[in-house]
């Protein structure tokens, strides 16, 4: 018992102990935590341009840092969420965003993989229907006699 | 009944399409957000020598504009150089230089080593106005039809082949 406790702890450690994140580390940040806070929430949702599967927050680039210098201006000129994205889609379009925005043009990002889980779960189950439900034969006089001999004590 | 099993050869054959075209796309060249839209409104400084730098206002007098990022430290501007002096040599396009977080002194020991095919130069010594307009890599170059309107944009350095392919027909529409 006392045994099992001890693994669940070790297991619980492995999967629940939080990860330690990279961050790129500025020499300039905002004063006020709260204002930081919300600058760093922005960076996370903006793609970095050179490595482009990490945000600006996490990316060592130096176009990231100055990336990050401009949100920490904008929000502390008082933009909000929306308008320091803004303010970098207009120069690097929708890409700069590390979560799509839903239009026309990203239907298919979007909706695909619903619409194949859908589709593919009706196949499944047309595949299914159609599949005929085994008949199950009754056992001859032989397969009878062949059972009991198998199946008979010494 | 037949056809259905010609379904998954129909299915496989979209999929080959879709990759076929999907992983022949180059993805670090992002669309450029500023096709067709004016501009950014801000000047730069002129690298000493080559005034007035960057004016954006000069950029919709009429006259057409290829507007070339590049650093004295990026090694594929050097490559791409000598494409720049062929356009200038050929074209009667004007050519401007964004000097990109350059030491100046560097700057000029490069034009003047490798040839000067820019008419101006401004000096983005901290880069800022690289990215008012959507620069993310050294060398990026835009085309500026009179009206100061960016028609065209070429991510990385400019190949001997994309002078025939790319700017002279970018140009050509540009002018009409």
């Amino acid at each position: 018992m006392k045994r099992q406790i001890v693994r669940l702890a070790i297991a619980f450690l492995l999967i629940g102990g939080s990860p330690a994140y990279a961050i790129a580390v500025d020499a300039v940040t905002l004063q006020d935590p709260a204002l930081e806070a919300r600058a760093r929430t922005i960076m996370q949702g903006l793609r970095c341009l050179v490595c482009q599967n990490q945000s600006i927050e996490i990316s060592d680039a130096e176009l990231a840092g100055d990336l990050r210098r401009i949100v920490r201006e904008r929000v502390a000129a008082g933009d909000t969420d929306s308008q320091v994205r803004a303010h970098l889609v207009a120069r690097y379009g929708d890409w700069v965003l590390m979560r799509p925005p839903f239009k026309l043009s990203t239907l298919v990002l979007w909706a695909g993989p619903p619409v194949l889980l859908v589709l593919g779960g009706i196949a499944l189950w047309a595949g299914q229907r159609r599949r005929e439900a085994p008949v199950l034969q009754p056992l001859t006089e032989a397969e009878q006699a062949k059972l009991r001999e198998i199946t008979a004590p010494d | 009944m037949r056809w259905r099993s010609f379904i998954p050869l129909i299915l496989v054959s979209l999929l080959a399409a879709v990759l076929f075209v999907g992983l022949g796309l180059d993805p670090k060249i992002v669309p450029s957000a500023l096709i067709d839209k004016p501009v950014p409104q801000f000047d730069l400084p002129p690298l000493p020598g080559k005034e007035p730098g960057l004016i954006a206002a000069d950029l919709a007098k009429g006259q057409i504009t290829l507007l070339n990022v590049w650093a004295s430290w990026c090694g594929p501007c050097r490559i791409e150089h000598p494409q720049l002096m062929e356009i200038a040599k050929t074209t009667d396009v004007r050519m401007i230089g964004l000097n990109y977080k350059d030491d100046p002194a560097k700057a000029l020991a490069f034009l003047k080593q490798l040839g000067d095919p820019f008419a101006s130069v401004g000096a983005d010594r901290t880069g800022r106005v690289a990215i008012e307009w959507g620069v993310y890599g050294v060398p990026e170059t835009f085309l500026i039809d009179g009206k100061g309107r960016i028609v065209m944009k070429h991510v990385g350095p400019l190949r001997p082949e994309d002078i025939p392919e790319k700017i002279l027909p970018a140009i050509k529409a540009a002018a009409q």
